[in-house]
């Protein structure tokens, strides 16, 4: 483990730099090839609209996954993060246009949790078309 | 249609091991777009104190998912597949993945509810290295949607 990011230098609030990312329908299909889940909701709008979604979503795990990266990213060491939980409360939808959607991600220290083992809990916010797609998205960082 | 909460509990036989490759992790750590140096960079790994390149934190769920497989297509069970979508997903690391590991992965079925006539199933993927040693846990929430029509 080799963050940068000291205990003793971070407090409750302090905030991560925040990111936003954007996705689009060929996002999703390197995400499919990359992680092996092709199930067709994200790609295909014909059988989305079939299954009731309003469109092509995003895979609950890409959006998971560019989350975190605003932790990872501050720490340095991806390992650093020892524990990531999310739910899935909203789908990202995402339209066949030039545009796609974008998800905007903050994160907060929320809490010191243990002054030997220097780890804090980091509640991250994810937002896309003004609503919050991940709920209860918290990381456990264990810093220098 | 409620499952069978006698099912609670069981537990599925050990996956074969899935062998983690650099040019996997690349592929991964690309298609979300992140150019972190410790996934593709094995001096840079090193650097941080990794035997070589590790894998994002999400990388895993590939894996254990494919595992969950086992518990979701379990026609005993009779989890309606067609209708699952993914509810909550946690990882508890005791160390990152690194290419080069061989993993194993055990499912659990923890809980089975049933809630507004949707099927809510927790499986907890246990993830092992060669040496039988513990990398991570894996929890995820599946639901299966009420069907419309019942």
């Amino acid at each position: 483990m080799a963050t940068t990011v000291s205990y003793d230098a971070v407090e409750v609030g302090t905030e991560l730099p925040a990111q936003s990312f954007p996705v689009t329908r060929a996002t999703l299909v390197r995400y499919a090839g990359a992680s092996g889940d092709f199930n067709p909701i994200h790609w295909n709008e014909k059988f989305a609209k079939e299954v009731g979604l309003p469109d092509v979503i995003a895979h609950g795990m890409f959006t998971m996954a560019e989350a975190i990266r605003v932790v990872t990213d501050w720490a340095g060491d991806p390992a650093a993060v020892i524990d990531y939980g999310t739910k899935f409360t909203k789908p990202v939808v995402v339209p066949n246009d030039d545009k796609g959607a974008t998800v905007e991600v903050s994160a907060k220290v929320a809490a010191k949790l243990d002054d030997e083992a220097r780890t804090v809990r980091v509640d991250l916010v994810a937002m896309s078309d003004g609503q919050k797609v991940l709920g209860m998205a918290r990381a456990v960082v264990k810093l220098a | 249609m409620a499952l069978d909460q006698s099912f609670v509990g069981r537990t599925y036989p050990a996956t074969e091991p899935y062998e983690v490759g650099r040019e996997k992790i690349r592929e991964f750590a690309e298609s979300v777009g992140d150019a972190n140096p410790a996934y593709t960079d094995p001096e840079a790994a090193r650097a941080l104190g990794h035997p070589d390149v590790i894998a994002p934190p999400t990388f895993v769920f590939a894996i254990s998912f494919r595992a969950a497989g086992l518990v979701i297509r379990d026609p005993q069970l009779g989890l309606d597949y067609d209708r699952v979508v993914h509810g909550e997903q946690k990882f508890a690391y005791t160390r990152p993945v690194v290419a080069g590991d061989r993993l194993t992965v055990t499912s659990t079925i923890e809980s089975i509810k049933s809630l507004a006539g949707n099927d809510v199933v927790m499986v907890r993927g246990e993830v092992h290295d060669a040496d039988s040693l513990h990398v991570v846990t894996v929890h995820t929430k599946l639901v299966a949607r009420a069907a419309e029509e019942a």
